[in-house]
């Protein structure tokens, strides 16, 4: 027999959230965001190591971007957290860690640290596609202007990469709100392990796994919003078209049409 | 005119793969001269001119400008390239004006022309400023110092590049065909803006297609054939009565 969908259940869980949920929120947003910045960082840096000239870096940086792209994350995820004490014995992530003004628990930690290794290896295909399609002569004109390259790199060819690089990283922090959920399979204590718990208790899973739902939904418009705004602000600087903030959200709306001839699209 | 070399090209051969682009080019320019290379496409004066500043790398002879051996150090009697720090040095010395303009997009005019000034020469802000501000004036777009370059025509993006060119005070001004993405109706303004500079006593070396501009403002004219210098002279003997068959052929062509 079908269970019916207990709706009090579901409204409770979106409009009473209790404290713990809220500490669960906060901490998907926490994880995320820190994931996402050393994805960024794991990402630039793989990046310019594939384009070295020095041989042994470029293998380096490509077999990185190889194997984590090869292999599922959730697997990562529990090789980092649970793979020191399986090969060598020990282990890597204490119970908490302290950062001086705060601490965490280690599953949060190698949870971070699992999630920021897997994004840097799809951030590193992104930055060198943004990196790529910056027009040759921009180098060559700041090259031939005295300046050395990692300065040409940093002042030249970086700033217009971001324009490229924004967009197709807003997908991926979308995705990384997303896929913090695997990390309840560590035990960290974020929405998906909080309604899971829920779960367990009552043997309601419609009502608890569609509220968390609703509450993923809330985090990615939340999110989409800002990056409209970003995206805005990064292309004022150079565009003729300046389009307001809800000009881009309509061009994200409109009939495909509508978003090749209108201001939007073309460029 | 001078005697002083600033450049000294001495039998530089470029390859390309299997190609040789430059089979032992030599070419003194001196100071204050304006030398135009001229030549059918493929004849390899972009590949010659972008060696001079070290945009490529040579496979044989020597390039000095202002006595320094440019991209390469002796080293037990071989040429090694140098580092890329010592070439950038290098590359102060030398402006270099781009067929399509490379200003940087993302900054107005006048923060393309002191970027390098301010980060390479570390030049004061307000120094690089007043001075950007001077050479906009000179090329005729002191009213668009705070206009982004998708803004501005094909001409007046030309001008911010030699104002950018120029900030860094360079010894030697390269022009690689510098008006052949222009609009018939702009190419006037930049031709203009180079021959002030020639006229102010700047060196320079342009390749350009323009022969008016030859005529009018170059010291020199230097013919360039299948990687090979096959004549050269003022612009009085090359246009009236050039000797080398292949150079009346071309000119028959062009003019």
């Amino acid at each position: 027999m079908i269970a019916a969908f207990e709706w009090h259940i579901f409204w409770d869980r979106i409009f009473h959230p209790d404290h713990v949920f809220a500490q669960a929120l906060w901490r998907t947003i926490y994880i995320a965001v820190a994931a996402q910045f050393f994805g960024v960082v794991l990402g630039l840096v793989s990046a310019l190591m594939r384009m070295s000239k020095i041989l042994p870096l470029r293998i380096l940086g490509g077999l990185y971007v190889l194997v984590v792209r090869g292999t599922p994350v959730i697997v990562q995820i529990f090789f980092i957290y649970f793979g020191a004490n399986l090969f060598l014995g020990f282990d890597l992530f204490p119970r908490t860690i302290g950062f001086g003004l705060f601490s965490l628990s280690g599953a949060v930690v190698a949870g971070i640290v699992a999630l920021s290794i897997n994004e840097g290896a799809y951030m590193s295909e992104i930055v060198r596609a943004g990196i790529d399609s910056v027009d040759k002569g921009q180098m060559e004109a700041a090259r031939s202007l005295g300046m050395p390259q990692r300065l040409a790199m940093r002042r030249i060819v970086l700033p217009q990469a971001a324009r490229v690089i924004v967009p197709p990283l807003g997908n991926e922090f979308n995705n990384m709100l997303k896929t913090t959920s695997l990390l309840a399979f560590i035990g960290v204590y974020e929405l998906f392990l909080d309604a899971d718990i829920h779960y367990s208790a009552t043997f309601k899973p419609s009502e608890y796994f569609a509220a968390v739902a609703f509450w993923y939904l809330v985090l990615t418009v939340v999110w989409s919003v800002i990056q409209a705004w970003i995206e805005g602000r990064l292309a004022a600087s150079e565009r003729a078209d300046r389009l307001s903030f809800w000009e881009r959200v309509r061009s994200a709306w409109a009939p495909v049409p509508d978003r090749l001839w209108s201001r939007g699209g073309a460029r | 005119m001078s005697s002083n070399p600033i450049v000294c090209a001495e039998g530089v051969v470029k390859r390309f793969g299997r190609l040789e682009v430059l089979k032992g080019v030599t070419l003194d320019v001196h100071a204050g001269e304006t030398v135009c290379i001229i030549g059918p496409s493929g004849s390899g004066k972009t590949t010659f001119i972008r060696c001079i500043n070290h945009l490529e790398k040579i496979d044989g002879g020597r390039i000095e400008v202002n006595g320094h051996l440019i991209g390469y150090r002796e080293k037990n009697g071989k040429l090694v390239e140098d580092t890329e720090n010592n070439i950038a040095r290098q590359r102060c010395e030398i402006g270099m004006v781009f067929q399509r303009f490379n200003l940087f997009p993302h900054m107005t005019a006048l923060e393309n022309v002191i970027e390098a000034p301010v980060r390479v020469r570390k030049a004061s802000k307000h120094e690089a400023v007043r001075e950007a501000e001077a050479l906009l004036e000179r090329v005729g777009l002191a009213d668009k110092r705070d206009v982004y370059p998708g803004k501005l025509s094909g001409g007046q993006q030309q001008r911010v590049a030699i104002a950018r060119a120029l900030a860094m005070k360079p010894a030697l001004m390269l022009f690689d065909e510098p008006t052949s993405a222009l609009d018939p109706e702009t190419i006037g303004e930049v031709l203009q803006a180079m021959k002030e500079l020639a006229e102010a006593g700047m060196t320079m070396i342009v390749v350009t297609h323009e022969m008016g501009f030859a005529r009018e403002a170059a010291d020199r004219v230097v013919m360039m054939d299948d990687g090979c210098v096959i004549e050269e002279g003022t612009p009085e003997h090359f246009f009236a009565a050039p000797s080398h068959e292949r150079t009346k052929q071309f000119l028959s062509k062009i003019l």
